[in-house]
């Protein structure tokens, strides 16, 4: 299910699969379980549990599968999260706390209230997601470890190819992360 | 406050956890909607109690990520086989009570058992 490389950074990767109900939060679960093991502070590990929680949780009720990547450096902690799947149409619509296209299923479960992006946003230092519709999301956050001077620094502190799933050829750096902003999908 | 001492307040049922009923508990917050949980966890609920009716392995789940102290369940609703599995595994106390949800948070309330957070948008967001 994951693999991990070299230490710092090191990344894992993890297949969501969509509708799978049954398992979703196990990512988060597993990736709190990681970062304890590293030795991060506890409030880093919380607010990364969170937002992966919410991220894994659109995959699984939005998009038929997606992967789900952890970069681990020693002063930051990114995620990125590529799905497949119908995409979302208006970007700052979705942003909205309370805006959703939950279906009963979904909220059954005690999600699709409409506050999934806007929790990603607040528990993170970064949060860019982009979207086309009919393909797919690419969603990714980061927590800084210890506050930095900017956020070119964190997001690259050592000059270091962010590079980060195998499976898409998007880099943080491309990006043109707003902080803590969102930028609609240029696709569009 | 204890978790024995709420199980005794509330006349419930101890689910998983039987060993770690002395464990403290100076907070509280009742939710059903988990998004609404880990809005809340996003300031801090180390050790809290969660008092919820939903009954779904997400509330495990959202429990361990956040480092939640104990899941009470209300109105009689019963986890299931997999869910006391999984929160044996994360060791995560569960109770249940049949009590409704405003019953429960008032009597716990009325006893000193405060809420981790009072109130949204209070400058902490």
């Amino acid at each position: 299910m994951d693999q991990t490389e070299e230490r710092y950074p090191f990344h894992k990767t993890f297949h969501v699969e969509g509708g799978d109900f049954i398992h979703a939060g196990s990512i988060s679960s597993q990736v709190k379980r990681v970062l304890k093991e590293e030795g991060f502070p506890k409030n880093v590990i919380r607010r990364m549990s969170i937002a992966i929680f919410e991220a894994e949780m659109n995959v699984i009720c939005y998009a038929r599968w997606g992967i789900l990547t952890l970069v681990v450096f020693p002063d930051f902690i990114k995620v990125a999260v590529d799905d497949e799947g119908a995409g979302i149409h208006d970007v700052n619509q979705a942003m909205r706390e309370g805006f959703s296209t939950a279906s009963e299923k979904i909220r059954e479960l005690g999600f699709g209230a409409g506050m999934g992006l806007s929790n990603i946003k607040k528990v993170t230092d970064e949060m860019v997601l982009t979207s086309v519709v009919n393909q797919g999301t690419h969603l990714e956050f980061m927590v800084n470890v210890n506050p930095v001077r900017n956020s070119c620094e964190a997001l690259n502190p050592a000059g270091i190819n962010l590079k980060c799933n195998p499976a898409t050829s998007g880099t943080a750096e491309q990006h043109d992360i707003i902080s803590n902003g969102v930028k609609d999908g240029a696709e569009k | 406050m204890t978790l024995n001492d709420i199980r005794k307040v509330l006349d419930a049922e101890v689910i998983a956890g039987n060993e770690r009923l002395d464990k403290e508990i100076g907070y509280a917050f009742a939710a059903d909607l988990l998004s609404d949980v880990l809005a809340i966890a996003r300031r801090g609920a180390d050790g809290a109690l969660l008092i919820t009716g939903n009954i779904t392995l997400q509330v495990i789940y959202t429990a361990d990520v956040v480092d939640l102290g104990a899941i009470l369940f209300v109105r009689g609703k019963r986890p299931t086989e997999s869910m006391i599995q999984l929160a044996n595994q994360m060791q995560i106390p569960l109770l249940m009570t049949s009590y409704i949800m405003f019953e429960t948070c008032g009597r716990l309330y009325q006893r000193g058992l405060k809420g981790c957070v009072e109130k949204a948008g209070d400058g902490s967001d």
